[in-house]
């Protein structure tokens, strides 16, 4: 019984515990396949710029409402999305390409989320922010990531088409049916969503990694999109759930723990994966020197 | 009876002109080749027909054919090559082209479709590459799977931007023998191209353009030697910053 107590034990016995499972597994459903976008489309790094956009809104909602779920959501939510369409804005205005307007203005958010949570605020609060914490995930919190994943697998599914003609051949897209702008700006709600989604439980510095790591780590598995999907949620459900169990045992922070669960994931399939992983070229050196 | 016209068109990019005042028409069924030095605006032109760029003078009008009938090959494709879709999945993006963008964006594809893909893929000499992802292709058979997507698209008006540029002669006369069958079926076909013996050999018309344009005819009538070097001379006195066009009357007929 003894790996029964170390797998499941935790979880059995309490529903804390439960709750942040459940939050790992719904916000794997949603992140996953969003951060498996983010890397086709070459945009990992405006996952990272997102996820700080949002501090300035979670950060004066936490001010003024305190820890309110509802209050930090749609802060977090409507600094995100004010920073999409004036990023978005820019680039289509003027020559700027969007990664450097991108970094312009989540840079702005930035500054003044800081500015407003050490002018007004305290060090806690900025901590609670920054890292979020896995284990405080209520039933409210748990039906807010459960209906955000809902609303990203709707969506994607229903963007499915423009999307990827948009990452693929973005000319063709043009040419042919238009809305291109459309369907990206869909996908960059869908990013910011799963953000504010994210950072109730691991805080806005961390919600990005169960973004990203399983969509990277993905790409050394499989070569279809639906596969690199699957093996994203798959990678991702695995992090929150060994990353739960870690902190659990070893009385460690859950959300960094969750990460670098992640981050070993990724590590191991730099190494074995089945799509150019590095081991397979190392040994394949020796077959060819001997 | 013509397909498109060009009226005193005017190309440019923040005001410098890049396509002159040009003027002219295509007719429908028939075969044209751009040809003209680099930076003549062969590209800009394409483009301003397709709709990626809106004309600053004059207009690209269409008779016979809507434009959201066409069907348009860049020049470097500014395609993610890397992205995960098979070879089939990508020349189907080419069905239903006639579709409204409801459609296009989320209608299904038929087996139909999928019969007539596998069939394209055979016409370019890629029969029972459907599976394989496109980032494992050469440049060459990449070419003919875009090839493969126009035939999908089945356009009355097929537009190539330098479509055998980087391409060898193998791959370069099986693509030419699906324009002459393009041509065959009654299909407007505008294509950039250098090479002048192409020109000579498939395409019925040519259009000479150094921004201007310096000829529009029969191929045999432009492709003269004089024509050529008038060509390369306004390209040899081609500035790279061309002054801001103010004047409005109409250059060359």
């Amino acid at each position: 019984m003894m790996l029964y107590d170390f797998f499941l034990g935790p979880f059995v016995e309490f529903s804390f515990m439960r709750l942040a499972l459940v939050g790992c597994f719904a916000l794997a459903l949603g992140c996953a396949p969003i951060g498996l976008f983010l890397v086709l489309r070459r945009m990992s790094l405006v996952g990272d710029a997102m996820s700080h956009a949002i501090l300035p809104g979670a950060a004066i909602a936490f001010i003024a409402y305190g820890l309110s779920l509802t209050a930090l959501s749609i802060g977090g939510l409507v600094a995100g999305l004010t920073v999409v369409l004036l990023s978005g804005l820019v680039t289509r205005l003027t020559q700027q390409k969007e990664d450097a307007s991108f970094a312009a203005f989540y840079l702005l958010s930035l500054a003044s989320g800081v500015l407003i949570v050490s002018k007004w605020g305290s060090n806690v609060d900025l901590m609670h922010i920054l890292f979020g914490t896995v284990l405080a995930v209520d039933p409210p919190a748990l039906l807010l990531v459960a209906g955000i994943a809902t609303i990203t697998l709707l969506g994607l599914a229903l963007f499915y088409r423009p999307l990827v003609v948009e990452s693929f051949d973005p000319e063709f897209l043009r040419v042919t049916s238009g809305g291109g702008a459309l369907a990206h700006f869909v996908f960059l709600v869908l990013v910011v969503l799963n953000l504010v989604a994210g950072f109730q439980a691991l805080g806005t510095l961390m919600a990005v990694g169960l973004m990203m790591l399983p969509a990277t780590s993905a790409r050394m598995w499989a070569q279809s999109l639906p596969a690199l999907m699957a093996v994203a949620v798959g990678f991702a459900m695995l992090a929150g759930y060994l990353g739960l169990l870690i902190s659990y045992h070893a009385n460690l922070p859950s959300g960094p723990s969750i990460i670098l669960v992640a981050g070993i994931g990724y590590l191991a399939s730099l190494a074995l994966g089945s799509h150019g992983g590095l081991l397979w070229r190392v040994l394949k050196f020796k077959h060819l020197e001997g | 009876m013509t397909a498109l016209a060009l009226e005193n068109l005017t190309l440019s990019y923040q005001r410098h002109p890049v396509v002159h005042h040009v003027s002219g028409t295509f007719r429908l069924g028939s075969s044209t080749a751009i040809v003209g030095p680099n930076g003549a605006g062969k590209s800009t032109l394409l483009k301003a027909i397709v709709g990626l760029i809106s004309p600053d003078h004059g207009r690209v009008s269409f008779d016979g054919i809507a434009r959201g009938q066409l069907a348009y090959l860049p020049q470097q494709a500014n395609i993610e090559r890397q992205f995960p879709i098979s070879v089939l999945d990508t020349i189907l993006l080419g069905a239903a082209n006639e579709a409204g963008r409801w459609q296009r964006w989320f209608g299904g594809t038929s087996h139909a479709d999928r019969e007539r893909a596998a069939s394209a893929l055979g016409r370019v000499g890629l029969a029972g590459f459907e599976d394989r992802p496109v980032s494992a292709l050469s440049s060459g058979q990449f070419q003919r799977v875009l090839f493969a997507r126009i035939l999908l698209q089945d356009a009355p008006l097929i537009l190539l931007d330098e479509p055998f540029t980087a391409i060898d002669a193998r791959t370069t006369n099986d693509l030419l023998q699906i324009v002459e069958h393009w041509k065959l079926e009654g299909r407007t076909v505008i294509a950039v191209l250098h090479d002048f013996d192409q020109v000579r050999q498939h395409f019925e018309q040519t259009l000479l353009l150094a921004k201007e344009c310096v000829a529009w005819g029969s191929s045999g009538e432009v492709l003269t030697r004089d024509n050529l070097l008038r060509a390369n001379g306004m390209a040899e006195n081609w500035v790279p910053d061309a002054a801001v066009c103010h004047r409005d009357e109409e250059i060359t007929a």
